[in-house]
């Protein structure tokens, strides 16, 4: 009796220790799978689409009003703006905007602009066939630049959606592009959003 | 003895503020109503399942005491009861939800607005970019060092009062877009019913549409660091012709302090002026008195940066230094402040280089 | 209750004044005796109670008046920072693993634990952790100050250089919990006496059983986000940080998924504990026994599902809002049933008013009071208003204060005479209980009307409109604190003499 027990327990035991080191890896698991959620729900108001659009039928019937803002975070030494501050845009008409950006510094810099939309619900319309996001930017010391963006809503907007706000963070990779050289952003999945 | 007027001044300056508010303010539009009505309604339904429970608690606890000679009973279930009480409550909690949901969906209304604003936070000031207007300034905390350190009596907006407030116009529906610079911040006015987060980023947003004219203070939200109690919202709400004058006066300001940029000034104009630029907005990190704190925050006095050479000084406080909590102050400061708190920080606590420089020498 | 194995003066016994030092140290140090375990975790979880209290009296010493008076704002932080950990992972955690070592093998009838040798490390390590933890108040840059929910950036990017020491002695706890959690469970499935079905066991098995289960789900997920914030502060990856394709949002996700079923592991076996000393001295079987274990089963479940109430005001679209507004409020109705149990069970019972039963009664009372404001919290809308201030900081107090801390009281008076085999001092009992209801009542009633009156959370210094309410809450707090000295003092009289135990 107390030694079939005696190995019940152990084996009880090796399992609860298994279900913790399963449930540890569940842990860095809701990293995609929050993505994938989000993809689906809009949580994050990330899930753009990317590359060339399938939409064909203008509706010009109907406008919204799609505007740009941009964050320079704290250590963030270059100027950054959009040309135009908000655009009225055709339903599936393919629109091209830019930003500017210009780096003050004495540095060789690169950057990289990380988009967010609003209202959330939005994101999934706007699709960006073109974006200077898709990629990291470097500036020569003292260089400025046009960066463009070219963007096209889906008719299939909902009614309610009467402005999209896209947002640009200009983070500063400067530091780690020198670690990780030539490291094409398209391979980490989560820079390339 | 400064300890013991310091006290006084304190103990004095309390009974006069003396304010029991017990409940959550109505607020000054549509929504911050129902909010307030949605809220007390929940309340209400609590007090009342609240009164019944513990009333009979208490009943039972008053009358079937052991020293009172209570026998007690020998039941211990009754599946009816047990459903009753599992199916009442869900039943109320439905009819809560439903006009909580109702509230919900009126404040995620996104029609277009008349006036949209940037807020974006930063360690410890909000900044405000109206978008249509190319209006774009700081808000930073007003109140004085001394009355947070007691040696001044407090004014009845202590640290409730900032330089620059956002205004806005009555009646008009304002769309906010929130987001933040560096950590996460959360931007709430209370007579709004207006909360959201500012996460570096993201961009969030929120509406309000204000029905009175006033004076509305509120506070961040989301603990974003040492100063974290100390960045409060102020918005001024102003009347449509008032808030057009406001508008009309910003963009003459802003061609004002163009046309000061190149004038010419003196070493102790500078250090004057930047003085006040300082305690605004170095003293937070670097202390008052520029001695910062050791392993956080360095010091300003003997600073190889504050005695070194003058274009590194610049740079670092225009462009602020990579993968520290030092920002970058170029859209903060105008090139007179910038050039005003160079100078005092090189000719004060201690350090005396004697060089000074003109705002026109400032790139930024 | 099932008074199975009563070993009476065994603390007398070995006490280790009485052996060489050597020796003595040893006993502890080697020790597998469930109730040793048992007894060094409640001693350590008071020392942590007693450490996280003091800081709570600096942070209510501060906020008794506006402005700085004797502590900077970020030494404010850090101790906002570790009260709260402390007190989680310190004080109430430990606790309920220190009752379960006494009374789990003894009510399920089994010898000792199923893993002895275990329970011996998963305690042992234990004050390393801690150690590591309080060793950051004194490094450079202090102690870590981003709130014990360590939200980041500012935990990472912008935190003191003391967070991998935070994160170490997070990992740490995370692994003694887990084992911990192992051992019960394996005792409570393996060991039960022969007869005793799982319907049989007493309530605070099962409410144990159930939280180890939690802790096996959750606690791994917290050891989880704690390492990703490890990599994002050293090895250059983008977990948190929206530079590199990160989202500071998906922190508070993890986080969460982690801190709500947290929060039902603080409370849970405080649950079971209420359930046994309510029958006992209403002198009535504990009604609807089968509803009960449902209802806790119930809560650990939805507790799954419910993280995002604590992120209403985060930017989720609609829908999000609307399912995790309705799926909280769902955890109302078990909470409800088991409280209207309690109630049943002492109507037309034989009610007598010894310490452990006070404890009890204000439980239920202030637990329910901490019940309806969370579901107040719980409704999206009004949360928005809410959220943050200290109408939440009155809220999680009032059900963890009079609600875990009191369980554990009420535990200690009515389990520590069938321990040490003397009976506790009434009177002073009741003094504790009188002083600690009143204090921890003026502490975090006024906390209600401050918040709901718009004063944030986790500030040091507040406008002046706050201001009588706060020196109130300041002053209970002094009571409630001090008072805790009565308890310890009777404790200790009761481990060393005492009068013998009559039950």
């Amino acid at each position: 009796m107390a030694v079939q027990n005696e190995k019940q327990t152990k084996r009880l035991a090796v399992r609860l220790a298994t279900a913790a080191l399963v449930m540890f890896g569940f842990g860095f698991a809701l990293v995609p799978l929050y993505d994938v959620f989000c993809d689906i729900t809009g949580l994050n108001g990330k899930n753009f689409n990317q590359g060339p659009a399938q939409i064909v039928a203008v509706d010009d019937s109907r406008t919204v009003k799609v505007q740009f803002i941009t964050v320079n975070p704290a250590d963030m030494p270059w100027s950054f703006e959009p040309t135009e501050r908000s655009i009225r845009v055709f339903l599936g008409e393919d629109r091209q905007t830019a930003f500017y950006a210009k780096n003050p510094t004495a540095n060789w810099m690169v950057a990289q602009a990380v988009p967010s939309v609003t209202p959330s619900e939005a994101a999934p319309y706007l699709h960006k066939v073109n974006c200077f996001c898709f990629e990291r930017q470097p500036l020569e010391a003292g260089a400025d630049t046009e960066m463009p963006l070219l963007f096209v809503v889906d008719p299939e907007l909902p009614e309610y959606i009467s402005t999209i706000t896209l947002s640009y963070a200009l983070y500063d990779l400067t530091g780690e592009q020198k670690v990780t050289q030539v490291k094409p952003s398209k391979d980490k999945g989560r820079v390339s959003l | 003895m400064t300890k013991a007027i310091t006290l006084a001044i304190s103990l004095i300056a309390i009974p006069a503020s003396a304010d029991w508010q017990i409940n959550m303010n109505e607020g000054v539009t549509a929504l911050s109503r129902e909010i307030f009505d949605l809220h007390m309604l929940i309340f209400w339904i609590c007090v009342v399942i609240g009164v019944a429970v513990f009333g009979v608690m208490f009943y039972s606890i008053f009358k079937f005491r052991k020293s009172k000679g209570a026998v007690s009973e020998h039941w211990h279930e009754n599946t009816t009861v047990e459903v009753v009480w599992t199916v009442i409550p869900s039943i109320i909690l439905i009819a809560m939800a439903i006009p909580a949901t109702a509230t919900l969906m009126d404040m995620y209304d996104t029609s277009e607005a008349d006036v949209e604003i940037q807020v974006t936070g930063y360690q410890w000031k909000w900044r405000y970019q109206y978008l249509d207007e190319d209006i774009d300034f700081f808000s930073n905390l007003a109140t004085s060092r001394e009355e947070i350190t007691n040696e001044a009596a407090k004014n009845p907006n202590y640290l409730l009062e900032v330089d620059n407030p956002l205004v806005i116009p009555v009646n008009k529906k304002v769309r906010f877009l929130i987001t933040s610079n560096d950590v996460i911040h959360s931007w709430w006015v209370p007579n709004f019913a207006v909360k959201k987060d500012a996460i570096p980023g993201f961009v969030n947003e929120s509406w309000v549409k204000v029905e009175e004219p006033g004076v509305y203070r509120g506070q961040c939200t989301e603990l974003c660091g040492k100063e974290h109690g100390f960045m409060p919202v102020v918005v001024e709400v102003k009347a449509e012709a008032d808030y057009e004058q406001w508008v009309a006066d910003q963009k003459a300001m802003k061609l004002a302090m163009a046309g000061e940029a190149s004038k010419e000034f003196s070493m102790d104009e500078l250090i004057a002026q930047g003085e006040g630029v300082y305690n605004m907005s170095c003293a937070g990190c670097h202390q008052p008195n520029g001695q910062g704190i050791p392993g956080a925050f360095p010091a300003i006095t003997g600073s190889t940066i504050a005695t070194g050479e003058m274009d590194k000084h610049i740079d670092i406080i225009v462009n602020g230094k990579s993968g520290t909590a030092m920002q970058a102050f170029k859209e903060q400061l105008s090139a007179v402040d910038i050039a005003a708190v160079v100078t005092y920080q090189r000719n004060a606590f201690g350090n005396s280089m004697g060089d000074f420089i003109q705002p026109s020498a400032i790139q930024k | 209750m099932a008074t199975v194995d009563v070993d009476l003066p065994h603390v007398k016994d070995e006490d280790p004044h009485h052996h060489g030092p050597a020796k003595g140290l040893g006993r502890w140090l080697y020790t597998t005796n469930h109730k040793d375990i048992g007894s060094m975790y409640l001693i350590f979880s008071l020392c942590m109670f007693m450490i996280g209290g003091t800081m709570a009296l600096i942070i209510r010493a501060e906020l008794f008046q506006p402005g700085l008076q004797l502590v900077e704002p970020n030494f404010f932080n850090q101790m906002t920072t570790m009260h709260g950990l402390i007190m989680v992972f310190g004080a109430v955690m430990p606790a309920f693993v220190g009752l379960a070592n006494w009374m789990i093998p003894m009510q399920v009838g089994a010898p000792d634990m199923a893993l002895p040798r275990m329970n011996n490390w998963s305690f042992w390590i234990l004050p390393f952790a801690f150690l590591i933890l309080l060793s950051s108040l004194f490094m450079p840059g202090g102690a870590p100050n981003f709130g014990w929910t360590f939200y980041a950036p500012l935990s990472t990017t912008y935190a003191p250089e003391s967070v991998t020491f935070f994160i170490f002695g997070v990992h740490i706890m995370g692994a003694s919990s887990i084992m911990g959690a192992i051992n019960i469970i394996a005792t409570i499935l393996n060991m039960r006496a022969p007869g005793m079905t799982l319907l049989k066991m007493p309530l605070f098995v099962w409410t144990w059983l159930i939280t180890a289960f939690l802790l096996i789900a959750v606690m791994p997920v917290l050891a989880g986000v704690v390492t990703m914030m490890l990599m994002d502060i050293h090895f250059g990856t983008s977990f948190f940080n929206a530079a590199g394709g990160g989202d500071p949002v998906l922190f508070q996700h993890v986080f969460w998924f982690f801190g709500h079923p947290e929060v039902y592991i603080m409370i849970l076996p405080a649950f079971g504990i209420i359930s046994e000393i309510i029958p006992t001295f209403a002198r009535k079987r504990l009604f609807g026994y089968a509803s009960m274990v449902y209802a806790v089963a119930s809560i650990a479940l939805l507790s799954f599902v419910v993280w995002a109430h604590h992120m209403f005001t985060v930017g989720m679209p609609l829908v999000g809002e609307v399912f995790f507004m309705f799926a909280t409020m769902l955890i109302a109705v078990p909470t409800g049933v088991k409280v209207f149990n309690w109630v049943a069970t002492m109507f037309r019972g034989s009610l007598s008013f010894e310490t452990p039963m006070l404890f009890a009664l204000a439980f239920v009372v202030l637990f329910t009071i901490g019940g309806f404001s969370g579901l107040m919290l719980a409704i999206a809308p009004a949360d928005f208003q809410y959220h943050d201030t200290y109408f939440v900081v009155a809220h999680f107090h009032y059900v963890l204060v009079p609600g875990a801390i009191f369980s554990i009281m009420a535990a200690t008076y009515y389990w520590l005479p069938k321990w040490t085999g003397h009976q506790l001092n009434e009177t002073m009992g009741k003094l504790h209980f009188w002083l600690s209801f009143v204090g921890v009542n003026i502490t975090f009633f006024p906390m209600h009307f401050v918040g709901l009156a718009g004063m944030p959370r986790r500030i040091p210094d507040y406008a002046l409109q706050f201001a009588d309410f706060n020196s109130m809450a300041s002053v209970g707090a002094f009571i409630f604190g001090f008072s805790q000295l009565v308890f310890i003092y009777n404790v200790i009289q009761n481990v060393r003499v005492g009068e013998k135990a009559t039950a």
